[in-house]
């Protein structure tokens, strides 16, 4: 989008005069806060952001935004967005999705946006469950999950929403937790990319699945369990305090990632990676690294923009169009015409 | 004998009418062969009208009977309402393409064969034991088989293609042979082949040289007996420009003119679909008159797609066939619950399910009216034919964006293909409709975005327009403030609010299309079956019947009419390519007596089984004299077996 003058607001000129209405304690205020404090930062305009979801906890999230909004059906929000940006380009799209919404009914479509890079920014709400339809297993669900709908624990493998999106080609790919500060350096980042910008954001569902990322999320310890990304910085987790500091060094041999101490700060003795948001392959390697003998990565793990499939389609038209009349009188009288005499006509 | 078969023979000469069917392989070009021998005949200045029948398959083995595709055209001096019943010449370019027409032929009808292609492996694959050319069975028409693939392969000796591709110009040669038989004008083809084939001008060539020999043929063979030149006289038409146009052309276009008329850019979401497809097509080339298409990756991403361009200020539209249109009723509901403006193109199929892909039926009206979860009120609206898809469409635009609802245009694989001469319209003679979207609250007034005009529809905003910010979406929202409401009375008031839009759209009064305001029985129809209705309605007028043709656009909301105009006649009669279904919709609006005549073949009617069905009516209601009112269907005899052939 040409956002050309900045707009001044505060967090407050974003709230709605609704009623918040999630559980109480539940991670989806946290985000919401986060984005309301965020957009005043970004000099966003109200008038001009537009908010969509689907179905879902998450999707009620345009409602508490005072900005455009429209809560959709199930699953198909990014293609109202699509629908949205190509028609106004010029418009701040923002979609707000859940592991539910965003990958099992609708994984058709989050691919398919993705694949296109339609400039939008698209939250994910990772909870690994249903929770407004009481707490069935998604789509995101780890193996044995016990639900209303899988009392026995579930068998179904499962979707590594970041993976997902590089796999579908996106251009921009971010992990955030609902409660931490970074989140909105995160939104920054995902609004300055031009393209689909994909932000997979845990959060605690409270009364369905609640804690289930303590293991990485919980502030005691999180330094050694969180692997916090930054473009051109090495990958440094822990510190003295924890446990030692720790860095991320590529095994060649094994053409796989392994985990190192450093000692005196000195991460380039051991080998340790600077992160390149810009190296698809390094993204792959860090969506796919399993928690528990590595650290989560968080941040901006890649961001390489590409041109946008509005402007393309928006250049294309315009290209169609160049030197062509439209008259619509001789488009309809177009290709072979006669008169009621039989006389055959030129074409027009 | 000689007189008997003189008397059979239909003397062509004679005739201000004429059918003719080309069928063949489907790989042997007959769509392409229709297309051009329409187009001449239009520039013949005879009125006509054309039925593609194509099988699903793209390439169905060659020779087999499933394999093989036809194009059927009716064209005559006089007005031509229908693609013809039965063909008076049937061309056929192999053993399949006889097998699978020939009962459709007139009898005394006239058979072109291409004896190069009855070969035992062709006879056996049509399933033949004998050549029909030779044993005999074919006594009731008149056949001239000769070798066109000899001949054609001959002519295009010179271009030194190989015989497979020579034979590829078959077409062309029987394309010649028919364009000398009806006294034709080549240079139209000649022409439009010099264009398809610019960059290859060796095939271009050897398409005309094949043109021209079955031209030469025709008029040098000296043939006697069955092939004769008739001269078919121009229609006296009003004066004007004309064209010919399919339905889905026809569509397009008046897509393209009601967002014209509206002043908005036109946004087209659309997923591959038979019959439908053409219209993404059209629309495609058509950018510089300010139109977006998208091709969606499936059928709900399309309608959301388009939702989400409406919601943004641009006029958008949907368009599929009966499956496709199913899974967009999600999004449906939605159009109609944030009240946005949205055209549904629904192009009808044979269904249920996938159906008869390639085959036509109205049978979604069901769809259109009532398939939707919660009381979804929706406009429905009804093409006739393919020129009259245009000002149908335009009029769905309309509505969509004066009501702001979504509205559903229903069309059907017949309207989509066929093609007719169309009078092109001025522009400028069609009312505009500019949408004003709103900028500002109204002046010392709090802005409400579900607050209604005078005829129920709510303000259209577009996001980027300051101070009216505002959320849309599916749950149910307070009537005054917007906000999320599921509060009983709100619901209520909510649902009555929607319902009496739709209700209150003002249609134009319903016509009587032929006939008397009132009399002994009322043929009502929708969509495609006009012509047909029309033909059959026609002639028992001639007879002296006392009946009428009504063919209903506007399938919801009715006619304000309509109800009152079906009380002044003593019997309704609804034909449909269905099993009953706007005979439902008039039992339930106004409670009146109307039996229906229905057919789910795939196959247009006839006019002729139309009529033998209005005959049985009227024998029945005959029978029926001295007071005895059948108060049910079980009490008539049934209606519809002589339809269904």
């Amino acid at each position: 989008m040409n956002q050309l003058t900045k707009i001044e607001t505060s967090l407050k000129d974003w709230e709605t005069d609704q009623e918040v209405r999630w559980c109480p304690g539940c991670g989806d205020y946290a985000i919401l806060k986060a984005v309301q404090r965020t957009l005043p930062q970004l000099g966003a305009d109200p008038a001009n952001t537009v908010f969509v979801s689907g179905i879902g906890c998450s999707s009620r999230f345009p409602y508490y935004m005072e900005s455009y909004g429209f809560h959709t059906i199930h699953g198909r929000a990014p293609a109202f967005a699509t629908g949205i940006k190509l028609a106004n380009p010029d418009l701040d799209v923002w979609l707000v999705t859940g592991d539910g919404d965003g990958l099992s009914i609708g994984g058709n479509h989050l691919m398919h946006v993705l694949r296109r890079n339609v400039d939008m920014q698209i939250l994910l709400f990772n909870n690994e469950i249903y929770g407004l339809t009481k707490g069935q297993y998604s789509p995101t669900s780890r193996e044995n999950t016990r639900s209303p709908s899988t009392p026995l624990g579930s068998v179904d493998h499962p979707a590594n929403p970041c993976a997902f999106a590089l796999g579908a080609g996106a251009r921009f790919v971010g992990r955030g937790i609902d409660v931490s500060r970074n989140l909105p350096d995160i939104l920054t980042a995902a609004h300055a990319h031009r393209g689909a910008a994909f932000i997979e954001i845990f959060q605690n569902c409270i009364v369905y699945n609640k804690d289930v990322f303590d293991d990485f999320a919980r502030p005691k310890g999180a330094d050694q369990q969180q692997l916090w990304l930054s473009h051109g910085e090495p990958m440094l987790f822990g510190s003295e305090k924890t446990g030692g500091v720790k860095g991320l060094r590529l095994d060649p041999s094994r053409f796989a990632f392994e985990v190192v101490d450093v000692s005196d700060g000195d991460w380039e003795a051991a080998g340790v990676v600077v992160h390149d948001a810009t190296n698809r392959v390094l993204a792959h390697m860090l969506v796919e690294l399993p928690f528990g003998p590595f650290p989560m990565p968080l941040g901006v793990i890649y961001d390489d923009p590409k041109p946008t499939y509005e402007a393309a389609v928006h250049d294309e038209k315009r290209r169609a169009s160049e030197g062509k009349e439209a008259s619509f009188a001789k488009l309809l009288a177009k290709g072979q015409t006669w008169t009621v005499d039989g006389t055959a006509q030129d074409p027009v | 004998m000689a007189t008997q078969q003189a008397e059979r023979r239909p003397d062509l000469s004679k005739r201000d009418a004429i059918v003719v069917r080309f069928a063949g392989d489907s790989g042997d070009g007959m769509q392409l062969t229709g297309g051009q021998f329409t187009l001449s005949t239009a520039l013949a200045g005879n009125d006509l009208s054309t039925f593609p029948d194509f099988p699903a398959e793209i390439r169905a083995p060659q020779g087999t009977l499933f394999g093989v595709s036809a194009f059927q055209i009716n064209f005559g001096s006089r007005q031509i309402n229908t693609a013809g019943d039965a063909p008076d010449v049937l061309v056929v370019m192999n053993p399949a393409a006889l097998k699978v027409n020939l009962e459709a032929l007139r009898p005394g009808g006239l058979i072109i064969a291409d004896t190069g292609e009855f070969t035992k492996r062709n006879l056996d694959k049509a399933k033949y034991d004998a050549n029909p050319l030779e044993d005999g069975s074919l006594a009731r028409w008149d056949v001239l088989a000769f070798d066109i693939s000899a001949l054609t392969i001959e002519a295009v000796k010179d271009f030194g293609l190989g015989n497979k591709d020579a034979l590829r110009s078959k077409n062309m040669w029987t394309l010649g042979l028919a364009l000398w038989m009806f006294d034709r004008d080549r240079q139209p083809i000649v022409d439009w082949l010099n264009d398809k084939f610019a960059r290859k001008p060796d095939i271009a060539a050897a398409n005309i040289a094949a043109l021209n020999a079955g031209h030469a043929y025709g008029e040098t063979a000296e043939l006697s007996g069955p092939l004769q030149q008739v001269a078919m006289p121009p229609l006296e038409q009003e004066p004007g420009l004309y064209r010919t146009i399919t339905g889905a052309e026809s569509i397009s276009l008046g897509l393209v003119a009601g967002a014209q008329l509206a002043e908005l850019p036109l946004f087209f979401g659309g997923y591959p679909i038979t019959p439908a497809s053409a219209i993404l097509h059209h629309l495609a080339r058509l950018k510089e008159f300010d139109v977006i298409t998208f091709q969606a990756e499936d059928e709900i991403a399309a309608i959301c797609a388009a939702i989400g361009a409406s919601y943004a200020g641009q006029l958008g539209v949907t368009s599929s066939s009966g499956p496709g249109i199913a899974l967009k009723t999600e999004a449906m509901g939605l159009g109609i619950m944030v009240e946005l403006p949205l055209v549904i193109v629904n192009s009808q199929r044979g269904g249920p399910s996938t159906g008869l892909p390639t085959k036509t039926e109205q049978s979604d009206l069901y769809q259109a009216v009532y398939g939707r979860n919660g009381d979804a009120p929706m406009p429905v609206l009804a093409a006739r034919s393919p020129g009259d898809a245009f000002d149908v469409a335009i009029e769905a635009c309309r509505i969509a964006t004066q009501y702001m609802t979504p509205v559903m245009l229903l069309t059907d694989g017949y309207i989509a293909n066929a093609a007719e001469p169309w009078k092109v319209p001025d522009p400028a003679a069609y009312e505009r409709f500019p949408v004003t979207f709103l900028q500002e609250a109204p002046a010392g007034e709090e802005f409400h975005p579900y607050i209604r005009d005078e005829k129920g529809a709510r303000p259209w905003v577009k996001p980027g327009t300051p101070g009216l910010m505002h959320r849309v979406g599916g749950i149910e929202k307070n009537a005054t403030t917007g906000n999320i409401d599921y509060s009983p009375d709100n619901h209520q008031a909510m649902t009555d609010a929607r319902k009496n839009k739709v209700a209150g759209i003002v249609v134009a009064d319903q016509e009587i299309e032929l006939g008397e305001p009132s009399g002994e029985l009322a043929v009502v129809g929708w969509g495609s079956t006009f012509g047909p209705i029309r033909q059959a309605v026609s002639r028992w007028i001639a007879r002296g019947r006392k009946v009428s043709h009504i063919h209903v656009r506007h399938i919801w909301p009715l006619p304000a009419n309509l109800g009152e105009m079906l009380g002044r006649f003593d019997h309704v009669l609804v034909p449909e390519m269905n099993t009953g279904q706007l005979k439902t919709l008039l039992r339930d609006q106004y409670l009146v007596r109307c039996e229906s005549l229905t057919k789910t073949s795939g196959q247009p009617f006839q006019i002729a089984e139309l009529e033998e069905a209005i005959e049985a009516y009227f024998d029945r209601i005959d029978g029926n004299e001295g007071g005895q009112v059948p108060v049910n269907d079980e009490q008539l005899p049934p209606i519809s077996s002589s339809a269904d052939n």
